[in-house]
């Protein structure tokens, strides 16, 4: 029995349905309203998993789930971009925010990553410590850092209000997923003009580590060809 | 023996030399505070470190490496001057697919010494190569302190000189610095907005007009770099002359003979390398001395700077086809000063991968 993992809730497990629903495969949330169980009709030999879209990435990677539905910012952060235990099997259009390191909109001397980078300098001559960067992408933020020689920041976590902390006293700046601005400007915050980290957006994966059966793939293949994708994990 | 226990004697052996030279023996903590590291190396550590949480002692480090924790024991309470060896795990993360050792043993040798810095270093490369004798490994050797002397010397601000020499170890970040700073990579189109934003008023006022102030960076920051960047925009490019010479010694590779004739020849153009040219000869003279065929040893003006960031002198390695490098070291003067606390003292030192070595002898 192949295994899909989509969202358990919100807007990207509705954005999913409708995907999947628009090519003739119909899923819905099956029981009582608080319980996370699902069923999918259309196609022989798969089962839904309800998961929260944050464990997608894991549950993918240890072969628990066979396909997957999750942002591609979560993959990337999760498993690296080089990520050999998955492969992208299509991405779904809808979920799209993007990765962004905003600063202070009073920092009119930081345009630019190379300008964060020279006050990372000067903050950290001045205060005695790394210059702050608030996110809870790590390995995203800091690979994108690294590759353009940024030095003297430190990252500090935040898994929520990550646009509060400047004003708050515990970041100087953030890296954050934004689909508006608004949430920024609200926040006294301005995004740097090159300061793009990653563009996310809802991507259907599959698993290579997951153990696929002949009937398994024989299920993938009547899938595959119903939803128009043409990938392969084995 | 199993192949472990082979690589623990051939570390032991590898020890016996060190401690032969008049080393003392030190031991290091496996467990590694994370912010001594984190400030040493940035945020960067955290790819290559295995990171942990102790509920009371914060955030940990696998000892990535023995240089941090044996700098930091000597200036603590060591006496002068001091020779130090070391054997021990290391453990550093690898990339995908890259086949490379996670946890291996490290055996090294540390020398603190204010007297003669050229003569330690001749002293260093000449017991790594004499206890790596047989292997036929490749040695290559540079000079960061060149490159360092060329950047102070170039006829530009203070302050182009200081975001040149911060970055040396970052050979990406620091040639796009060069060449905008020499005039041959246009200004990128986000500064060119920035000095027009700059251009429509006093910094004051364009911070008040910008919004809520939040943040730690204060106002007057935030002025003083806004007008050190309008300042640097009417700053004339560097020489294109200078800028050659520059690039020229970024370049170098050559037997270090040569390079050291090469440089000589360069220097009244760049009169600001002499001391660390004529360092780079006594180096020479010292390894001469202790038998090193310098017309034959490869010397790369731009070696040691991708590796961890503190090399600022003298760097080496010794290298086998297929292999990680088998040995490297270097001078890390400055490092000293900054584990320190005010405190200072000249000092070489390198490791050896005993694990490597067994492989190339057929052992492991």
């Amino acid at each position: 029995m192949i295994r899909i993992g989509v969202p358990s809730k919100g807007r990207l497990m509705q954005d999913c349905f409708d995907w999947f629903g628009a090519r003739g495969v119909a899923m819905r949330r099956s029981g009582a309203d608080r319980e996370y169980s699902g069923v999918i009709e259309g196609v022989e030999g798969v089962t839904l998993v309800l998961l929260s879209a944050g464990e997608i990435p894991r549950e993918l990677a240890a072969g628990r789930i066979h396909l997957g539905v999750t942002g591609s910012d979560l993959v990337c952060e999760e498993l690296g971009t080089e990520a050999a235990e998955v492969v992208e099997l299509q991405r779904l259009g809808f979920g799209q925010a993007d990765l962004m390191i905003a600063v202070p909109s009073v920092w009119i001397d930081v345009e630019t990553v190379d300008d964060l980078d020279a006050a990372a300098a000067g903050f950290r001559a001045t205060h005695g410590h790394r210059l702050r960067i608030a996110t809870k992408y790590h390995r995203l933020v800091r690979d994108f850092l690294q590759a353009l020689g940024v030095a003297d920041y430190q990252l500090v976590d935040s898994q929520g209000a990550t646009e509060g902390t400047v004003k708050n006293g515990t970041a100087e700046a953030i890296a954050d997923i934004t689909s508006s601005g608004a949430t920024l400007r609200a926040n006294h915050l301005r995004i740097l003009s090159d300061g793009l980290i990653h563009s996310s957006e809802a991507v259907l994966w599959a698993s290579r580590v997951a153990d696929w059966s002949e009937a398994d793939q024989h299920a993938f293949a009547a899938l595959a060809a119903r939803l128009q994708v043409t990938g392969r994990p084995f | 023996m199993t192949p472990k226990a082979a690589i623990r004697a051939e570390g032991e052996r590898l020890l016996a030399g060190f401690l032969a030279a008049g080393a003392l023996p030190v031991e290091a903590d496996i467990l590694q505070p994370a912010g001594t590291l984190l400030d040493l190396y940035g945020e960067d550590i955290r790819a290559r470190a295995y990171v942990t949480d102790d509920p009371v002692r914060g955030e940990m480090m696998l000892r990535p490496d023995f240089t941090v924790p044996v700098v930091q024991a000597h200036m603590a309470h060591g006496a002068e001057p001091a020779r130090y060896a070391y054997l021990g795990e290391v453990f550093r993360k690898q990339a995908r697919g890259s086949g490379r050792a996670s946890e291996y043993l490290q055996v090294g040798y540390e020398v603190f010494d204010r007297a003669a810095p050229e003569a330690a270093d001749a002293e260093v490369f000449a017991l790594f190569r004499d206890l790596l004798d047989g292997l036929n490994l490749r040695p290559v050797t540079g000079d960061v302190g060149i490159l360092m002397a060329a950047v102070r010397g170039l006829n530009t601000t203070e302050r182009r000189k200081a975001a040149l020499l911060r970055h040396v170890w970052r050979p990406g970040r620091f040639k796009a610095l060069l060449d905008r700073f020499a005039g041959r990579a246009p200004v990128p189109a986000g500064r060119v907005k920035l000095l027009e934003r700059l251009a429509a008023g006093s910094p004051g006022a364009l911070i008040a007009e910008a919004g809520a102030f939040v943040g730690l960076r204060s106002a007057d920051e935030i002025a003083a770099r806004a007008e050190a960047l309008v300042e640097d925009a009417k700053t004339p490019p560097i020489r294109a002359t200078e800028a050659a010479l520059l690039y020229d010694l970024l370049g170098l590779e050559a037997p270090a003979a040569s390079a050291l004739a090469h440089l000589r020849g360069i220097t009244p153009m760049l009169p600001a390398i002499a001391p660390a040219v004529d360092r780079f000869a006594a180096r020479l003279e010292a390894l001469v001395a202790r038998g090193i065929d310098v017309a034959q040893l490869a010397f790369e003006a731009s070696h040691g700077r991708t590796s961890l960031e503190y090399y600022d002198g003298f760097v080496f390695s010794f290298h086998a086809d297929g292999l990680p490098p088998v040995a490297s070291g270097g001078r890390y003067d400055a490092l000293t000063a900054v584990l320190g606390a005010g405190a200072f003292i000249p000092a070489v030192g390198g490791v050896i991968r005993p694990g490597l070595v067994a492989r190339l002898r057929g052992l492991a």
